[in-house]
């Protein structure tokens, strides 16, 4: 062996400039903050996108948007509607998907709940008072929702069926079922019911404040409330959460993992049931293949990123709202298609989405120690 | 059911079941990867668009266009757009390791946003009227094998009548299987969605893996939007949201192949005829249910019959999760990001 | 011979958020060497090694492999320079043949594979060393030493002349330990480089030329193993002098508390885990049960638990204070509680079983009574009050009761859950492998804290890996080989030799 055995560093050595590292315990101002320099960065985007389409310059295009979304009193109406409920949705999801149960099938269970509130409008509209009829279509369309939700469920807890694709091809169930009964309900051959009841507004949900949506709000805002204190404060919440974490560990606490796995999935459901009882009732007064309109979807992205932290969801749901309805107004302005939204949507959602490895991890550049002399 | 209507169906079978055929080999290599992308009826979507949009700028940009070029571009056009949409889904999950449900999600929402809108808008923004269609392009993405589509009869019919992405898309989910079960490269590849852990210790590059796969997978099934819109629709834009419901059956499709692009051959073929069966029940049966369920007119029973591929995916996942064998299974690590320091 | 240095470490440094891992460590490792790293659980043996098997990148410091500094930022760099390491936690694809899991990742001169060909080559590797490997096994199908040798093949196979082995004797039986230091003598001889990571003092002296030692992340010194001895050893390991003696009381009045009769349970290979086993436990003393990992000793404690399906024909008897019996079997474990059995249970799994790693110490509290009263909401009062005591006895190092125990370290982890379980004052207490991961002086906090419920008149059934300690601590052994009882031991005359040999090979009882 050579005497200088330990030769100097190469100039040709490799090194990497920067790696990793996790973080643990981020303030929460600066979470927040991150996440709010993301939205921006991807409204950025978003701006560029519409200059691009439309040669609005980035601030009239907001202005816009706001307009849009903000700019009048039956607009920000319309804009609570449509975020109470993505916010209703993303509720009903919050628990199923904090015990990891991936229901993906809320577009199903909306429209299994829309089905047959619609159903029971048209056979009692015009006998039964519609206070009580409001009762029941509420009623049924929760334990429809809850049993469209309990079929996957049950493999679930039985066979350990995988429940994403499950309640995925239960989507497809629905939307068939609805189209089927849609064309039954059809009296004119044009695949579409009309609006149910129109004069005699049979199981259309009251008026408050001279408001269509003012109820419903105040009920999806009731309801935020509620699940909060049921995933932090009650005994199912906490099971849920000892579930979701560990199936053994919930073993070892002695809780009936088939169980809890099914009732959460049962209220899960029954809850996007009611959504789409609200939509029927509320909204639309009719029933179609599009009552569901894709929010099942994106509310699971709404209960994630909320952290299934109910305040949390409202927040993001109002975000989302507010792009969606602003850009659906650009859309109109110049006359365009409403898909616009998605796009807009689907640019602040990667944003976020990026955003989060900004708080979970740092990156550190290394320094290189002094050279070996 | 006379031998011509059964081959027809068997046609309709195969045509429908290549769109998903696409889309689910793509889908078993990137899960083969450990990424769950929930993204692919995005990717589609952004394939299709993009296929169109390409073909459509050509062919207007044209006094007289050359099919095959036309095709040619449509097809560069379809794999660029797919791998961009991959290329995000591994940008975030992989090198931003974002939750691999949401980001899929997000791009399926944005994909089919994107595909949507320029589909509908495309022509408006281009300064003309009407609607979208591309039928040069389309015709040369149908055309036949000359000769050996007419020359046997009903077995050239089965055989020979299908545009050429029909047959790429067999002969891809062939050379995914060889690729993943003979090569040095599948075999890495399995292991990473197993045990990235291992893998990685094994001296394999687990970012490079999950990224390649990643986008490889986006292009194939991107081929499947192309597919979609030039042979399916015939180069036309459908605003109904057909592609997304095929983009998720492909996702479907995976389950049911236990991960081995081999049976995504007869799985899409199958979940094809499955899907036609509707316009294929006896109207005597037809009227006979339609009667039972009160329904006026017995078309409305095939609202009832599209239920059939969804069901028979419900049964066959249930019948799969009561029997496990463990090399039936999806890749072990399957949906989780990988981080190597994590301790 | 051919003493040449292998590797030289110069500085290395490696952070972990605010914990130093590794602080400026220097050392070297010499070809037809043996060398030991010896330190406690923590002294960052293990993470100083994976910077050069290309697990981890270093923050500062020099690596210099045969005399040229170098950067490994992957194990595959780590393989170029002929570097392998057998981890604890062996990486190995369960669903892959052996021969699969030996040519993974390697380049070849073709894109595919002949499988036969590498089946040919690993055999030649195995008639070398004298391992006994079937290439075409699954590995899931394989025994823990099987997958050892395995990790072992695989590494020569791809010509590492480095080899590190992480603590490879804690899943082996004595046997099998003296049979993989004969292999590791051939290598030595054979001109490679050894590294072995570990915590056991017989096996550094046994085994290795010298013996590196490093505490809380730092070097402390390199001692020629002829001139070591346990005591040596020990402080430089520890710091300061530890005493080795564990206390054993006598049992006092010792009374049936439970009789196991004929268990048998059939795990989801549907392979036994538990065979027949009949034995039983009284107030007052210590149980242990010794086995290799995988023997029944996990599916024995949930089946007590009630978490386990348990064929027909077995009993669990509950013998209370005044001779009262009940039956346990086919009871679940909020039932057993509501039978009035006080059963305390840490499982092996922590944070997978014991404890919700993403709660804090409050809410973990309440695990196993959340469901007292009739109100649907929980009472978090008491919980947290439990959680302050158990955090000041025990010296529970958490910035607050309400962080995610996931955060803890080990230690505290499992301080949390031993707390709990002795607050809730069992009749019986069992234990898996209660003091893995500890440091020594933890270990003993623990080893205290199971006496101090013997002397209660509590039944501990004491689950454990290390033998020294399972004969120190226990009054009688119980050994389980594949799911049998293979004979309960008095452990103040057993030998450990016996206690090994039953471990691996059945005896047959005499009746």
């Amino acid at each position: 062996m050579k005497k200088n055995q330990f030769e100097k560093p190469h100039d040709s050595i490799k090194e990497p400039l920067v790696h990793i590292i996790k973080r643990e315990d981020v303030p929460a101002w600066e979470a927040w903050g991150i996440r709010i320099v993301a939205v921006v960065l991807g409204m950025m985007v978003c701006a560029l996108f519409i200059q691009g389409i439309t040669d609005l310059n980035p601030f009239k295009v907001f202005g816009s948007m706001f307009n849009g979304a903000l700019g009048s009193s039956s607009r920000i109406w319309q804009t609570l509607k449509d975020m109470a409920l993505l916010l209703c949705i993303s509720l009903g999801l919050a628990p199923s998907f904090k015990m990891r149960f991936w229901n993906v099938g809320a577009e199903g269970q909306i429209l299994i709940g829309g089905l047959v509130s619609a159903a029971l409008m048209i056979r009692f509209g015009n006998s039964m008072p519609s206070g009580i009829l409001l009762m029941i279509m509420a009623g049924v369309s929760i334990l429809a929702g809850a049993i469209w939700g309990l079929i996957p469920a049950y493999f679930k807890s039985r066979y350990n069926t995988n429940e994403t694709l499950f309640t995925l091809m239960m989507n497809y169930v629905a939307l068939q079922l609805v189209e089927f009964f849609v064309d039954i309900w059809d009296k004119k051959q044009s695949h579409s019911v009309g609006v149910i009841n129109s004069s005699t507004k049979g199981g259309w949900m009251p008026y408050l404040f001279k408001q269509q949506f003012f109820l419903m709000v105040l009920i999806v805002a009731v309801l935020t409330i509620g699940m909060y204190f049921y995933l932090k404060q009650s005994k199912q919440g906490y099971e849920i959460a000892v579930v979701g974490e560990s199936e053994n560990t919930a073993r070892y606490a002695g809780i009936n993992v088939a169980k809890v796995i099914r009732r959460t999935v049962a209220i899960s459901a029954g809850i996007c049931g009611f959504a789409g009882f609200l939509e029927v009732s509320s909204v639309s007064h009719t029933i179609s293949s599009l009552t569901a309109g894709g929010r099942g979807f994106t509310a699971i992205i709404v209960a994630w990123l909320g952290k299934f932290n109910p305040f949390a969801m409202t927040l993001i749901s109002a975000l989302l709202t507010f792009m969606s309805r602003g850009a659906n107004q650009i859309a109109s302005d110049f006359n365009f298609n409403k898909h616009a939204s998605s796009i807009l949507t689907g640019i602040i959602l990667f944003f976020i989405l990026g955003s989060e490895f900004f708080i979970n991890y740092k990156l550190v550049f290394r320094k290189h120690g002094k050279e070996a002399a | 059911m006379t031998l011509t209507t059964f081959i027809a169906w068997i046609c309709a079978a195969i045509t429908f079941g290549t769109i998903i055929m696409f889309g689910s080999v793509g889908e078993i290599l990137t899960e083969k990867s450990g990424n769950l992308n929930l993204g692919v009826p995005g990717i589609m979507y952004l394939g299709a668009i993009a296929s169109l949009a390409g073909a459509f700028f050509y062919e207007n940009g044209n006094p007289a266009p050359v099919p095959w070029v036309g095709a040619f571009i449509s097809l560069v056009c379809a794999l660029v757009a797919s791998l961009l949409g991959g290329l995000i889904y591994s940008f975030l999950t992989v090198t931003l390791r974002a939750n691999q449900n949401v980001t899929g999600l997000t791009l399926t929402i944005f994909g089919g946003g994107v595909a949507n809108f320029f589909g509908g808008s495309l022509v408006k923004l281009s300064g003309g009227v009407g609607q979208i269609s591309v039928g040069t392009t389309s015709s040369a993405v149908r055309a036949q094998i000359p000769f050996l589509s007419t020359a046997l009869g009903p077995i050239s019919t089965l055989l020979f009548s299908y545009g050429f992405l029909a047959y790429l898309a067999v002969v891809i989910a062939l050379i995914a299987h060889w690729v993943l079960n003979k090569t040095r490269v599948g075999l890495n590849l399995r292991a990473v969605g197993e045990n990235p852990a291992t893998a990685d210790a094994a001296g394999i590059n687990v970012t490079k893996y999950k990224y390649v796969t990643t986008c490889i997978g986006a292009m194939i099934e991107g081929l499947g939007g192309m597919y979609y819109v030039m042979d399916y629709v015939k180069g036309t834009w459908d605003a109904g949201g057909g592609l997304e419901a095929l983009g998720w059956l492909a996702v479907a499709l995976v389950i049911f192949t236990s991960w081995k692009p081999k049976n995504a051959i007869w799985g899409a073929y199958l979940f094809g005829f499955c899907y036609w069966i509707y316009l294929y029940i006896p109207s005597s049966l037809s009227a006979a249910l339609a009667k039972m369920l009160g329904a006026a007119n017995v078309t409305h029973m095939q609202n009832l019959y599209r239920m059939i591929p969804y069901i028979v995916t419900i049964i066959v996942l249930i019948i799969v999760s009561k029997r496990k064998r463990r090399e039936n299974q999806n890749p072990a690590s399957l949906g989780i990001s990988y981080f190597r320091e994590e301790r | 011979m051919n003493e040449s240095i292998a590797v030289r470490m110069d500085g290395i440094t490696k952070r972990f958020g605010s914990v130093i891992a590794n602080d400026r460590v220097s050392m070297d490792i010499r070809y037809s060497e043996i060398l030991s790293i010896l330190g406690e659980n923590g002294s960052g043996k293990t993470t100083l090694m994976n910077m050069l098997a290309g697990i981890y990148y270093p923050d500062e410091g020099f690596l210099y492999v045969n005399g040229k500094e170098v950067t490994i930022t992957s194990p595959h760099d780590a393989f170029e320079l002929g570097i392998g390491m057998i981890h604890q936690h062996f990486k190995l694809i369960d669903v892959f043949t052996a021969a699969e899991n030996i040519i993974l990742g390697m380049k070849g001169e073709k894109r595919t594979y002949n499988i036969d060909e590498v089946n040919q080559k690993v055999k030649e590797i195995c008639d070398r060393y004298g391992f006994d490997i079937d290439p075409k096994m699954k590995v899931y199908e394989m025994s823990v030493a099987q997958k050892q040798t395995l990790e072992i093949v695989k590494i020569l196979y791809r010509g590492a002349n480095i080899l590190i082995l992480d603590e490879p004797t804690a899943v082996l039986t004595p046997q099998e330990t003296e049979k993989l230091f004969n292999i590791l003598r051939q290598m030595r001889k054979d001109g490679k480089a050894i590294v072995l990571i570990t915590h056991k003092l017989n096996e550094v002296l046994e085994l290795s030329d010298r013996v590196t030692i490093l505490r809380k992340g730092q070097y402390i010194t390199t001692i020629p193993t002829p001139v070591a001895n346990e005591q040596i050893l020990t402080e430089a390991m520890v710091g300061e002098k530890v005493t080795l003696d564990i206390e054993r009381p006598d049992p006092v009045n010792p009374q049936k508390r439970l009789s196991v009769k004929h268990l048998t349970v059939v795990n989801q290979e549907r392979i036994k885990a538990l065979d027949d086993v009949s034995f039983d436990v009284y107030s007052g003393e210590i149980l242990g049960v010794a086995g290799i990992s995988g023997c029944g000793q996990k599916e024995l404690l949930e089946a007590i638990a009630g978490l386990q399906n348990i064929e027909s024909g077995g009993s669990v008897e509950y013998y209370d204070k005044d001779g009262n019996t009940k039956e346990l079997v086919g009871v679940s474990p909020r039932e057993i509680r509501n039978y009035g059995v006080h059963l305390s249970f840490v499982p092996e799994d922590r944070l997978g079983m014991g404890l919700v790693g993403s709660m804090g110490m409050t809410e973990n509290m309440m695990l196993k009574d959340y469901d007292k009263g009739r109100s649907p909401f929980l009472n978090r009062s008491e919980s947290s009050k439990l959680a302050d005591e158990i955090k000041s006895e025990l010296d529970v190092v958490t910035p607050s009761i309400d962080t995610p125990v996931r955060k803890l370290s080990g230690g505290n982890v499992q301080k949390v859950l031993v707390g709990r379980e002795i607050a809730a004052e069992p009749a019986i207490l069992m234990t898996a492998y209660a003091v893995r991961g500890l440091d020594i002086n933890k270990s003993y906090t623990i080893y205290n804290l199971l006496n101090e419920q013997k002397k209660k008149g509590v039944a501990v059934i004491y689950v454990g890996e290390d033998l020294d300690v399972l004969m120190a601590l226990s009054d009688r052994i119980l050994v389980l080989c594949a799911g049998h009882v293979n004979g309960v031991l008095d452990a103040r005359t057993a030998s450990k030799e016996e206690i090994g040999l039953r471990m691996t090979n059945l005896v047959k009882e005499e009746a």
